[in-house]
This record gives structure tokens, C-alpha cells and sequence, in this order.
């Protein structure tokens, strides 16, 4: 198990500097980082002054070399606009990110296995076929969208929940809501097409064979096969959940990370734009870690 | 009318298919005592494993239905029970094991946990379930139980597997046990040890057995009576003996016919010009030695026989020889040349002459192709051989030399039987025109009646072309009737290298006369001498 | 060999035309033929659109400013509303429908071909090379594609060609990977060992006996991921960095009508339905796809049909 996760730790320790590499060409990718960090209106010496101090003229493999440095230090710049470092803003943000994100990954991971399982256990019955259409519209809906209806129905309409903000437990409920439904549509099909594998499977055979029940069959013999499949599925859509967080936020005015990115963008604060993205990728880059132990866990034949 | 353990009556099964609905079972009756093993022997497609899978009610409703029939326990019809009582009577009254029992054990679950189920699951407590799991591991032949319970599946060898699958069923002390090809994935002596163990338990809980088999040899070493079935009707039953010796049906007649070993062998000449010369090849995986410096001689126009169990690195020679895989040392002469050294672009002329057939012809063939763009892509790689304007008529003419019509040259390999398929794919390899075929265990996925029609077109081929042939196969039977030398390996070395008649009538060392000893007769007298012998002396092997 | 070869000759009459066989197994499900004819007709708006109604598409009309849709009594373009400017909804969305389709097949064909490339590079040459591939493909797949793209296309800016690169970087590894197990799994196929026997070169192996086995993954990969592509275009149009005004697309329509949400409804809703629908039938027929492509699953769609009659 230990060299297990060693071995794995270090395949991802290349992921990890690839990825730094990329965020630092990703910032000198435009040819000209001054423009790019100073606000629109900063004059020719401001621009200058800028690249001195921070040795935009040097090698870009001494600008490398420093960078990589800042990175290990967690110094990530200062946010122009808020005038605080920005590795601090962007924490701040991720924390509502996450656990919206958490939050809702959790409750997707829930519902989709017990919806795909009994989908699964009764293939081409009511249930079945109820289950399978609405998970392929659930996984075709744009989040965009559905906040939009959303809001017009819940908010406007019947004014039972707020717009946007943070206050109350109520503000939670429709980003979750409209961040629920692509991830269950997705996660529901993958399920139960891995469930119906592992049904049709030749333990699945001896456990009938032991006289086992339907529940323990299910829930103890074939899921537990089933999920090897499953996991990977809820990593990525664990991933592109921050992909929705950016839309979602930006129409809830939820002051998480996907908003922060969006508004600095658009203030051309870019470091702070590059210290969330930074930090994001090192979220996925964990959770994808924590995925390969959780394949792990659940499968002797990974660990030995 | 005396009440049997088991009764089937005419019973019926029918599946829905792409193809329409195929009978797999057709009304048949048997039965079967408290203490008494019957067989149900047939090939593939004959619906033998149909009726045990009702008796489990393992038969999934649709594709499959159960169209007539009964199916009495000690008198009580299993078919119109509640599905609550039927459950009951799986594991506890009636229990099961397969033939492969790597997939038919959870992966991701200890034996233990598995074993333990099968008592829980039946209203034991876990602590009493825990030490009979313990005891029963044991009584099965496991080293080190204790250990054991906590190991997963993949974590056993194949045989060990098999006996942890015979302690989960028998955890119960059932009345019935159905064996479904219990020991058809396992080598030679551990099948032996298998079935010895099967009967020993046998004896102890004096269960009812159905065994269900291909193998006339496991129907003579461990049945009481045997029932035949063809294409989902049971066309013959009696007693082991009987049917043997006098069988009715023209099936019965064809299998026993068919099986393996009753010819007459090549006589011993070892004339003729070495074709190849290996010496001292080693192949190692890591840690793992798979040849440990095995050196032979082929000579020309003769058939070698390699026979060996898993792990005796037989297939590991054939890749290297024919450089799927490179070999660490050694050299391999092939006309003054060593092979093993050959740069790429001689290596590909090398090609022509040195051919092989796989083992499974489902998926030696690209399921892809045409028959026609099979045999012809050996032209589109090597295009000096024939003139592409002739391709059309060779294919036809190497079909029909295989025993196949040339109009099959439009189909793809699906639409073909197992036999077919491997005759396929001996015409792909002839189309280079080599002078040595290396034949992977090519009759062992095929019936027992089909292996017997491809060995014979190999020896044809060899008469008629004067080909070499080097023939690997697990097991000694099947080489007998086709091969002039037999050399035994086991553990990457070989034990024992000489004419066939030599290996056959005196062997020399001890792994051979194990391995003749372990290979089932079909003749159940033979058989029964055997285990007597074997009883007199306990076999000094253990595999495992 | 009697035994079965009387059972497979009578099975064994040739093979029916590939897309008369295909044909068949779409009838058999109608889910996948209603999906199936959405998608051609949304092909076809898509190709003759702008040039049909790019004028009725553009021009403003004050008066019917936000015009509530279900107006029978005017042109059938006017049924689904106007929108802010007073320009006929139901025209816009069958103009947008090219670029929508445009973007999204683009960045589709890209990722595919390149990353069915490179996957079949790392399944087929040295481990280092496939590592470096793969961990190539982690990098990726750990950035939050839509961010990087709002990025790229921030610094870059916004065009149709631009908005097709970055969703195809994206999207890469999906096709990367599923190409690269194939591959792993395939050449340890006999077929391509045999093949390896006869002195087939990799050349050859790779593109007569890997390849076409998955290829029909792939397709059922690329139906798949073209409605995923499809709506990280809207959302990013939605956001403002897609493609911009003048040009239209369903996504960018959405947050036009974004202000109007408390009087128009109208102006996100369509649009809205526009994508949904064909995402819908693009996932409909990636299922039906998957088995109807596959051998062994195949005899499900060929059982319905001929029940059917």
C-alpha cells in the first residue's frame, strides 16, 4: 500500500512541475507581462519601472528560476486592486468554492449510486428507463441556463429563494441545486452501466449461487466492483464542477473562486488570476491523488 | 417409485438470441442419489451446463425461459417454490462450483469474507462461521489457513483457488453438489489432486455429485453413471462402464472415438538435416526465471512435441523463437544463422519460413477481416511471393487444402465453428510457405471431436509438405498420435527430451511418469487401476 | 467440427451492407431516430441558415421590442418573440445554430485527431515516451478547462478559430486516453501478435488491426463529447468571452436575454431549449452508438428490430 502511494506520488510530482511550468508560460505568453499586469491606463515609465522590479528583462530562465522560487514560498504577488497579497484573496474565495463544491459532489455521489443501482438491478423495467431519460437530459442541461430558470421560477416568480449573496443556509440551495444536475445525469449513466456489468458478472453468479440476497448482492458484491469505473467519472466531474463554479458564481454572486477569477480577469488584476489558477490545479491535482487511493482501497488487486 | 435426491423431468429450457430462440435443453430426464456421482458430458453447444444452472435458478428470465418441466429435491419441485424458500435451499441444501474460479471469486473480497458469507448468509453466527472457514480451508488442502483467510483471489494459484471454491460450497455440508467443469483451467496433476479431493469429500459428507464435463477421462476417473448430450438433447445414460464399453448412440461412439491417445505413434528416425539448433536459451521477467537454458534440435520434416504445465515457460520459447520477445541469452541456428541475432530487415525475410497458430482462433483472427483479406494480408506484407492477379485462386486452393470451401473466403470469422476458425487460421500460416509452424496449444480450446480432425490435417500438412512442426500442448495425450520427439519442461528447464515412443512406453524420470500418471484415460478400467496404483504409492508431487 | 458447422453455415448468409445494417439498428430504437433526425435538421439549418434568414436575423424592428412569443397572426419566424431589439427570435436561433455547430465540431475534429494521435503513439512506443504523454495529459486534465480557456482567450482574443483551439486543448486527454487503454489492450491481442508473426510492420499494425478496433469508440466518444464541447462554448459565450456581438450563438443569445429575465423570459428560454435538445440527441445517439457499434451488444438493437417486424 505505502509503495503504492509513493510510486504514485512521484508519477504526480511531474504533473505538478508541468503544470507550474505551464502557469508561468501562461503569464509570459502575450510576449509582454507588463501590459498585461499593469492596469490599461499605466504609462510607458510605469511599464518600464514594473519590468525592472520584477526583472522582466532577465533570461527567461532566470524568470523562471525565480518563479518557481516564489511558488515554493507561497508568494504569489500582490492583488493590485485590493493591495493584499494574492494568495490570501484566492484562499478566501476557495473556501466557499469548496465547499459548495464538497457539498454537492457529495450529495451527487449519494443519489447517483442509489438511482444507478436499482436502475441497474432492474434493467429495461420502469424505473430503468424513468432513471436513464432523465439522466441524459440532466447531463444535456446548461448550468447557465438552469440558474437562469432557476431564478426566474423560484426567485421572481414564486420569491421563495434569494438571488445572490451568502447569508442564510436558503442562498446555498439553488447554485447547489443547478450544480447538481449535470454531475447526477452524468454519474447516474456510468453506474448503472458498470453495475450491469458487474450484475452480469460470473461472483455475482456464486454469490446467487450461495443463496446471498438481492440487498447484499447489490450493495456489497457488485458495487464495490462497480465503483472502480465510477470514481474515475466522479474525479472529472469533480473537475469540471469548478468549471460550472465559474458560471454559477457569476450568476448567484457567490464569492467564490470561479467569480473572483472571472472579476479579476476583467480588472486586470492577473495576479490574482494566476494564483487561482495555481491554486485550483493544485486542488485537482490532490483530489486526483485522493481519487488513486480510493481505487486503492477499494480494489486488493491495485494495493498488491 | 423410490424418492431420488435429485429429479430431473423433462425438463426444457429456451433462450432468446439474435439468432431466434435456440432450445438449449430439450426434455430430459435424470436423477441422482444421496452419495452417487453422475456426469453430464458434452461439447460446446450442447447444453450440458443449462440444467444445473435451472437447478440454481441461475437462468437470467429474459433472455431465458424454462418451457417444461420438473426439477425435484428429495421430492419437493424446486421450479414452483417461493423465491424466499428457493434462496434458501442455494448454499445450504445445493451448492455449486465452476470452472473458473478466479472470476467466479470476488475480487475485492477476502476468501475468508467469501467463505464466511456462504455460513452467514444462512443464519450462522460470525464467530462459529470464522473457525469452521478456518477448519475448512485446511480440510481443503490450504497451507497455512490462518494466512489464507485473509488473502483476496488473485493472491492464489489456480488450483488453490479451485479448493478455496470447494470449501466455500461445501461449508454447509450440502446434499448436492454440482461441479460445472471443475477442473477444465487446471494443469494435468493438480486436476488430479482436484478431483481426488472432490471424491475424498464426497465420502466424508456423502453428497450427491453433478459433475458436468467435456473430458471422457473426469467422467472415468470420478463418475458413477453418466448421461450424453448433444445439441441440447440427452442422447445417451447408464453407467459409467457401460457406456463406454458399449455405446449406443452414434455421438457417444464419435467422442470416444475422438478421444486422444489411441493411434499409432511415429516410429523413432532421427534422420534427416537439423532444421534448427537451439542452445542454451534464458528469458527472465524481473525476478522470475521463465527459461532457465533449454537447448534442443529440430530436424526437418519432424514434429516436436513441447509439453509442459503452467509456468514451465513452454509459450515463453515459442515468443522467443519466433521473436515476440527477445531472449537474454542463448542462440537459435536456424541455416547457419542465429536467429536471435538477426537485424531487422533479414528478420522480416525470416518471416516466411517460420510461422505459428495460436491457441484461440476467436482471437488469432481479426474479427475484422474477410477470410480472404486474412490469408491474402501474408501477400500485402511479403507481395514477392505471388503476383497480386493470383491471390483469389491461391486463397481458394489453401482453403480447400485445410478442408474448407473455397466460397468461405467472403465471410468473416465469426460466422465459423471453432474448428473452422483454426483451419483458417493453418491456411493463413501455410500462405507464406514455411518451413516450420510452431502450433501454441492449438487444439486446446477446440472439442475434443474437432481436435482430433485438426491434428490429423496437421500431419497431413506435414506428409504432404514436408513441414516441421513444433507442437506445444499442457497436456501428454494430445501429442502422442502426431509427434516424433516429446520433450517435457517444467519450470523453464527441460526434464526430459526423447522419441515419443521412448516418452510414452519408458519414460525416464519422475515429472514425466507423474504427468502420464495425472492424464485421464477415458477408459474408466484403466482408470480405476490407476487409482489403485496411486493409492498403493501416494504420489511424490505435490504441484503446488 | 459436423456438430457445429451445420449450426454456424445456417447463420452464415453474408453480411448485410454496413450502413443497410446500421439503418436497421436505428429504426429499432426510436429515441436514437428522433435524435437522429433533430441533429440532420439541425445540419442542414445549420448550412443553409444565414443565408435563409440572415437578413430577418438582423434587422431591428423597435416596435416589436421584446414581442411576446405565440404571436400566431405574424410570420412563423416572429412565433418564439423578438428579442430587445425587436429582431425575430425563432430566425436567430436558426442563424446562430452555424456558428454554435461550427465551434463545436471544430474543436471536436481537433481534439480527436490529435488526441487519437498521440494516444496510439503512447500505447504503441517506449514506456518513457507513453509516461511523458500521459503526464503531459495529467497536466492538462488538472487545470479547470473552462478557466484556462477564459484565459487564453482573454489574452488571445475571441474568434471562432481561437475559441475551437482552446476547446480542443481541452478536450484532448479524454481522447488520448481512451485511445491509449484501447491500444495497451488490443496489441496484446493474438490477432496483432499473429500479425507480428507474418512481419507485419507497426505501420501496419497500428493502422489495419488497432485502429479499426477503436475506431467505433472513438465515435461514440467524439458524439459524446461534441454536446460537452457545445456547452463549454455557451458558457463561455455566456460570459462574454466566447464569440461576440455580431456574430450569434445559442450560448451568447442566453446572456443577451440575461437582463430581460424579469418581463422577457422568452429571450434565454429558447436558446436555451435549442441546446438542450441537441445535446439531448447527441447523447441519445452516442448511447445508441455505443451499441450499436459494439459486436456483442449489437444483437439487442438487431433482436428489436426484427420482433418488430
Amino acid at each position: 500500500m505505502l509503495t503504492f502511494i509513493r510510486k504514485r506520488s512521484v508519477a504526480s510530482l511531474f504533473s505538478l512541475v508541468g503544470l507550474i511550468v505551464m502557469v508561468f508560460f501562461l503569464s509570459r505568453m502575450t510576449g509582454d507581462p507588463a501590459s498585461l499586469f499593469l492596469p490599461v491606463e499605466a504609462s510607458a515609465e510605469m511599464k518600464q519601472q514594473f519590468r525592472e522590479l520584477h526583472g522582466l528583462n532577465d533570461p527567461m530562465l532566470v524568470q523562471f528560476g525565480r518563479y518557481v522560487g516564489d511558488v515554493l514560498t507561497g508568494d504569489l504577488g500582490e492583488s493590485y486592486r485590493k493591495a493584499r497579497p494574492a494568495l490570501d484573496v484566492v484562499l478566501e474565495a476557495f473556501v466557499w468554492t469548496l465547499w459548495l463544491a464538497v457539498t454537492t459532489m457529495s450529495l451527487v455521489t449519494c443519489a447517483a449510486i442509489v438511482v444507478g443501482s436499482l436502475a441497474a438491478f432492474r434493467a429495461g423495467g420502469f424505473f430503468d428507463r424513468a432513471a436513464s431519460m432523465l439522466s441524459l437530459i440532466g447531463a444535456s442541461v446548461p448550468d447557465f441556463w438552469l440558474a437562469i430558470v432557476a431564478i426566474v421560477i423560484f426567485s421572481i416568480n414564486l420569491a421563495v429563494l434569494p438571488t445572490s449573496g451568502t447569508g442564510s443556509l436558503a442562498h446555498w440551495v439553488l447554485p447547489i441545486a443547478v450544480l447538481f444536475v449535470r454531475p447526477f445525469g452524468i454519474i447516474v449513466q456510468v453506474v448503472r452501466g458498470s453495475m450491469i456489468t458487474a450484475l452480469s458478472s460470473a461472483y455475482v453468479k456464486t454469490a446467487r449461487a450461495k443463496g446471498v440476497r438481492s440487498g447484499p448482492i447489490i450493495f456489497i458484491h457488485a458495487l464495490r466492483n462497480a465503483m472502480l469505473p465510477v470514481i474515475t467519472v466522479i474525479g472529472d466531474q469533480a473537475a469540471s464542477l469548478l468549471n460550472g463554479a465559474v458560471v454559477v458564481e457569476t450568476i448567484f454572486g457567490f464569492p467564490g473562486v470561479g467569480k473572483l477569477m472571472i472579476d479579476s480577469i476583467l480588472q486586470r488584476d492577473f495576479n490574482v488570476v494566476l494564483a487561482a489558477i495555481l491554486v485550483t490545479a493544485l486542488a485537482i491535482f490532490f483530489m486526483n491523488l485522493l481519487i488513486d487511493l480510493a481505487y486503492a482501497l477499494l480494489d486488493p488487486r491495485i494495493r498488491h | 417409485m423410490a424418492e431420488h435426491l435429485l429429479d430431473v423431468r423433462d425438463l426444457s429450457v429456451e433462450f432468446h438470441t439474435a439468432a431466434g430462440v435456440v432450445k438449449a435443453v430439450c426434455n430430459i430426464f435424470y436423477h441422482l442419489d444421496r452419495g452417487e456421482t453422475l456426469a453430464i458430458l458434452g461439447e460446446s453447444g450442447s447444453g450440458k451446463s443449462v440444467s444445473s444452472a435451472a437447478i440454481m435458478n441461475l437462468i437470467d428470465t429474459p433472455p431465458g425461459r424454462i418451457t417444461s418441466g420438473e426439477i425435484y429435491l428429495d421430492g419437493v419441485d424446486l421450479l414452483t417454490m417461493r423465491p424466499q424458500e428457493r434462496r434458501e435451499v442455494n448454499g445450504k441444501r445445493i451448492a455449486m462450483i465452476f470452472q473458473d474460479p478466479l472470476s467466479h471469486l470476488n475480487p475485492v473480497y477476502t476468501v475468508g469474507w467469501q467463505i464466511r458469507e456462504a455460513m452467514t448468509t444462512h443464519g450462522l453466527q460470525s464467530e462459529a462461521a470464522e473457525a469452521e472457514a478456518l477448519r475448512l480451508l485446511g480440510r481443503v488442502g490450504i497451507a497455512d489457513p490462518q494466512i489464507a483467510l485473509k488473502k483476496y483471489p488473485h493472491q492464489f494459484s489456480g488450483g488453490q483457488r479451485q479448493r478455496v471454491m470447494i470449501a466455500m460450497a461445501l461449508a454447509l455440508r450440502p446434499d448436492l453438489l454440482i461441479a460445472d467443469e471443475p477442473t477444465t483451467a487446471l494443469d494435468v496433476t493438480v486436476q488430479a489432486e482436484v478431483l481426488a479431493l472432490l471424491k475424498e469429500l464426497q465420502r466424508e459428507i456423502g453428497m450427491g455429485v453433478l459433475i458436468i464435463t467435456h473430458d471422457l477421462g473426469v467422467v472415468a476417473e470420478i463418475a458413477d453413471r453418466v448421461v450424453v448430450m448433444e445439441k441440447g438433447a440427452l442422447v445417451e445414460s447408464g453407467t459409467v462402464g457401460d457406456v463406454y464399453r458399449n455405446p449406443k448412440h452414434p455421438y457417444t461412439r464419435k467422442l470416444i472415438a475422438a478421444a486422444p491417445g489411441r493411434g499409432a505413434m511415429h516410429e523413432d528416425d532421427q534422420k534427416g538435416d537439423v532444421l534448427l539448433r537451439v542452445r542454451d536459451v534464458r528469458k527472465s521477467y524481473g525476478a522470475f526465471e521463465a527459461l532457465r537454458g533449454v537447448s534442443f534440435d529440430l530436424m526437418a520434416g519432424q514434429t516436436l512435441a513441447i509439453v509442459g504445465e503452467s509456468g514451465s515457460g513452454k509459450s515463453t520459447l515459442a515468443r522467443v523463437l519466433l521473436r515476440l520477445e527477445e531472449p537474454d541469452t542463448g542462440s537459435a541456428l536456424w541455416q547457419g544463422r542465429d536467429l536471435f541475432r538477426l537485424p531487422p530487415r533479414e528478420l522480416y525475410r525470416l518471416r516466411r519460413d517460420l510461422q505459428m497458430v495460436f491457441q484461440d482462433p476467436s482471437q488469432s483472427l481479426n474479427p475484422r477481416m474477410t477470410v480472404f483479406q486474412l490469408i491474402s494480408e501474408a501477400w500485402v506484407i511479403h507481395p514477392d511471393i505471388l503476383p497480386r492477379s493470383r491471390w483469389r485462386e491461391r486463397v481458394a486452393e489453401l482453403l480447400q487444402q485445410v478442408g474448407l470451401s473455397p466460397d468461405h473466403m467472403r465471410r468473416y470469422p465469426h460466422q465459423f465453428s471453432g474448428g473452422q476458425r483454426q483451419r483458417i487460421a493453418i491456411a493463413r500460416a501455410l500462405a507464406l510457405e514455411p518451413r516450420l509452424i510452431i502450433c501454441d496449444e492449438a487444439v486446446s480450446a477446440l472439442d475434443v471431436s474437432v481436435q482430433a480432425q485438426v491434428i490429423e490435417l496437421l500431419d497431413r500438412l506435414r506428409q504432404e509438405t514436408g513441414i516441421s512442426f513444433i507442437f506445444i500442448a499442457h497436456d501428454l495425450p494430445v501429442v502422442r498420435d502426431f509427434a516424433d520427439q516429446v520433450m517435457v519442461m517444467r519450470k523453464g528447464r527441460i526434464v526430459e527430451l526423447g522419441g515419443v515412443r521412448q516418452i510414452f512406453e519408458a519414460p525416464r524420470e519422475a515429472y514425466t511418469q507423474a504427468l502420464l500418471a495425472a492424464s485421464l484415460d477415458p477408459d474408466p478400467d484403466v482408470q480405476a487401476s490407476h487409482r489403485a496404483r496411486r493409492a498403493a504409492s501416494p504420489s511424490p508431487l505435490s504441484m503446488e | 467440427m459436423t456438430v457445429s458447422s451445420t449450426r454456424t453455415d445456417s447463420l452464415s448468409a453474408d453480411e448485410p451492407a454496413f450502413l443497410r445494417r446500421m439503418g436497421r439498428m436505428l429504426l429499432a430504437d426510436k429515441f436514437a431516430l428522433v435524435a437522429a433526425v433533430f441533429l440532420v435538421v439541425m445540419v442542414v439549418l445549420a448550412i443553409v441558415g444565414p443565408a435563409w434568414l440572415g437578413e430577418e436575423a438582423l434587422k431591428q424592428n423597435l416596435r416589436g421590442r421584446n414581442l411576446a412569443p405565440f404571436d400566431w397572426s405574424r410570420d412563423w419566424f416572429w412565433w418564439f418573440g423578438a428579442d430587445a431589439l425587436g429582431r425575430p427570435l425563432l430566425a436567430r436561433i436558426i442563424v446562430a445554430t452555424q456558428n454554435t455547430l461550427l465551434v463545436a465540431a471544430g474543436a471536436v475534429l481537433i481534439s480527436a485527431v490529435i488526441g487519437t494521435f498521440l494516444g496510439l503513439l503512447a500505447g504503441f512506443s517506449s514506456p518513457r515516451v507513453s509516461q511523458a504523454i500521459m503526464r503531459l495529459a495529467d497536466v492538462i486534465m488538472s487545470f479547470p478547462s473552462l478557466l484556462i480557456a477564459v484565459i487564453v482567450l482573454y489574452l488571445l482574443g475571441s474568434s471562432i478559430l481561437n475559441l475551437m483551439l482552446v476547446l480542443s486543448i481541452t478536450r484532448i486527454p479524454v481522447y488520448l486516453r481512451t485511445t491509449r487503454a484501447e491500444v495497451l489492450e488490443i496489441r496484446e491481442r493474438m490477432f496483432v501478435q499473429a500479425a507480428r508473426v507474418m512481419g507485419a510492420s507497426s505501420r501496419r499494425i497500428l493502422f489495419r488491426h488497432i485502429l479499426p478496433i477503436v475506431f467505433p469508440t472513438l465515435t461514440t466518444l467524439a458524439t459524446l463529447d461534441f454536446a460537452y464541447v457545445m456547452l463549454a462554448e455557451s458558457a463561455l459565450s455566456f460570459l462574454g468571452i466566447g464569440i461576440q456581438p455580431p456574430d450569434i450563438t445559442w450560448g451568447l443569445m442566453i446572456s443577451q436575454g440575461r437582463q430581460y429575465l424579469t418581463n422577457a423570459w422568452w429571450l434565454s428560454f429558447w436558446p436555451g431549449l435549442a441546446i438542450i435538445f441537441t445535446t439531448l440527441s447527441l447523447n441519445l445517439l452516442s448511447n445508441w452508438l455505443r451499441i450499436a457499434l459494439d459486436p456483442t451488444q449489437r444483437w439487442r438493437l438487431e433482436m428489436r428490430g426484427e420482433t418488430r417486424g
